[in-house]
């Protein structure tokens, strides 16, 4: 992460840690399914923004962590976090390793075209069968119990800061490991997979574990999405929902960890104005983001460069 | 003689029905350099590829030592000490110039399950880093975005990119393509310095690099080996002067 970013990342903990003081029951849900879909925006970003692999299925994996939360949950009492959470991963970043290891064999459009047929495959499994509901879906009828004396995640000013902390140690773990040897080889790929491969690098390995790495990211943005809502359908890894998540990246910035949240909070919000405004709002929606890719090709994190850019030339950006 | 370390044998590729490298047997050892001349399309860019395993031969076979690597993918073989540059340069744009050759030496340590600690903190990397940025020339340049470099610092940094990887074996293909007469001299007295401790292979199109530089020389046209021998014996063999080195070339020789 560019050094130049850290203030902003401190002001956004610092006011999502207060934001609960001051906000209605509403906006605190709000918030909350902001931050889930802020944790699947940075799993996609991962390999988006960094490994370059542009996907069009990551809603499987958000749904296969979903669905698993779903099918193991007790009927009545509530699930255990400790227990359910790591299933719902594994499921998850079994389904990105089966996957991955067929569609990175493919590169480019062919590569987009396979990640979604996989995905709408997932989709209609869930959709077709009566394995969860089908159509209908499945509900969940409590919160997950994370068994700590005093939290208690029915609560949703306790789910919230759950939901924080998981933000928190997915947005760190990520800046640790683009950082690390690995991360650096990924970030390589991005840029000329063929040049790495020459120097030496195994690349199928790397793109494979981070393609396992992100499902499983996006397992545990899906495994909250199905906890709060308590409610589980085939919708969470359409095509749409894929489609969505990449959009909030190119919105917010992608290659940037601090672009994907901005991302997510970004379209949800403007996403709540706009359909406050009009029933159409998606139609304002595609010309704010056409507008914006226009205007900020490197998304709403290049408002920050964009006042940056005059003092610096560029060959000195990756100065350190 | 030393035993040699790369040995291509009846090396050939064919793309549908052009025959791009056809029976091409030659043997690269320590510590000397071998220059591959010949007219553009005459194939020599896809014996590098062939060597360097970013293309699969059809037919013939490649050893490195006592290993056969004829169907080896590139990483292994770059692995196995054999490096190589591009003709058109391909370094990454974007990142420094220290990156480009600290990412180059990282490849050759085990580095895959390193997830935590900053990739700068790997004190061997950066040293060999620093060596292969010093050796080229390009010490003063490290924190430079790789894009703002000159072409001909460009074309340093390529070689110093392989040199961060340690190898035994160097394939540079045009090193000098697109330099001015200093930067030439420059490359060419590095390369000179190389080949000390180095197997390279110079593809070249600079006649007076070539010469000044090559232990031995092959000369392809059309896919095929025309000639092969010490300079003097190809500077004087007369198939190789009607067919390739033209009058103009004749009379610089």
């Amino acid at each position: 992460m560019k050094r130049s970013l850290l203030p902003w990342l401190i002001l956004a903990a610092i006011l999502l840690l207060l934001f609960p003081a001051v906000a209605e029951k509403f906006y605190l849900q709000l918030v909350t399914k902001i931050m889930i879909l802020s944790i699947f925006a940075l799993s996609l970003d991962l390999l988006v923004g960094y490994t370059g692999l542009v996907s069009l299925g990551h809603a499987a994996y958000f749904g296969i962590a979903a669905y698993t939360y779903a099918l193991v949950s007790p009927a009545a009492d509530p699930a255990n976090v400790w227990l359910t959470l790591p299933l719902a991963l594994a499921a998850s970043a079994a389904a990105a390793l089966l996957v991955g290891a067929l569609v990175l064999r493919t590169s480019g459009v062919y590569f987009i075209m396979v990640t979604l047929a996989f995905a709408q495959m997932a989709y209609y499994f869930f959709h077709d069968t009566r394995i969860a509901g089908g159509s209908d879906g499945i509900y969940v009828n409590t919160r997950p119990d994370a068994l700590v004396p005093g939290v208690d995640l029915a609560n949703d000013l306790h789910f919230y800061y759950f939901v924080l902390a998981a933000l928190a140690v997915v947005f760190a773990l990520l800046a640790i490991i683009l950082r690390s040897p690995f991360g650096r080889a990924l970030q390589g790929i991005k840029a000329n997979e063929h040049r790495m491969r020459a120097l030496g690098f195994a690349t199928l390995r790397y793109k494979l574990a981070a393609f396992v790495l992100a499902g499983t990211i996006a397992g545990l943005a899906g495994y909250l999405a199905a906890a709060k809502e308590g409610y589980v359908n085939p919708e969470m890894m359409a095509w749409h929902q894929s489609g969505t998540v990449l959009m909030m990246l190119i919105l917010g910035g992608m290659g940037t960890l601090l672009g994907a949240v901005l991302g997510a909070f970004s379209y949800v919000l403007l996403q709540e104005w706009f359909s406050a405004l009009t029933k159409h709002w998606q139609l304002l929606m595609g010309v704010f983001i056409v507008a914006a890719v226009l205007l900020l090709p490197q998304g709403l994190i290049g408002l920050h460069q964009l006042r940056m850019k005059p003092r610096l030339p560029r060959a000195e950006d990756e100065r350190d | 003689m030393t035993e040699p370390v790369l040995v291509a044998t009846g090396l050939g590729r064919r793309f549908g029905g052009l025959v791009a490298v056809d029976d091409v047997t030659l043997a690269l050892t320590p510590q000397s350099v071998h220059a591959v001349i010949g007219p553009n399309g005459a194939g020599k860019s896809t014996l590098i590829n062939l060597l360097s395993g970013d293309l699969s031969p059809s037919t013939g076979t490649i050893r490195l030592g006592a290993l056969d690597i004829t169907r080896w993918p590139s990483h292994r073989i770059a692995q196995h000490g054999v490096a190589r540059s591009f003709q058109h340069t391909n370094v990454f744009a974007a990142f420094s110039t220290f990156e480009n050759c600290r990412l180059a030496a990282q490849s050759h340590h085990r580095n895959f399950n390193r997830w935590f600690r900053p990739a700068e903190r790997y004190a061997d990397w950066n040293a060999a880093a620093e060596a292969a940025l010093a050796i080229v020339g390009l010490a003063g340049r490290s924190g430079i975005a790789a894009a703002a470099l000159s072409h001909g610092e460009r074309r340093a940094l390529e070689i110093a990119m392989a040199l961060a990887t340690h190898p035994a074996v160097l394939l540079l293909d045009e090193p000098l393509a697109g330099m001015g007469p200093e930067e030439s001299k420059h490359i060419v007295a590095l390369l000179e310095r190389l080949a000390g401790d180095h197997a390279i292979l110079l593809v070249e199109h600079d006649m007076d690099a070539v010469f000044a530089l090559a232990d031995r020389l092959t000369v392809m046209v059309n896919g095929r080996i025309l000639a092969s021998g010490p300079p003097e014996a190809i500077r004087a063999n007369a198939d190789v002067q009607r067919a390739y080195l033209g009058t103009e070339a004749v009379s610089a020789l």
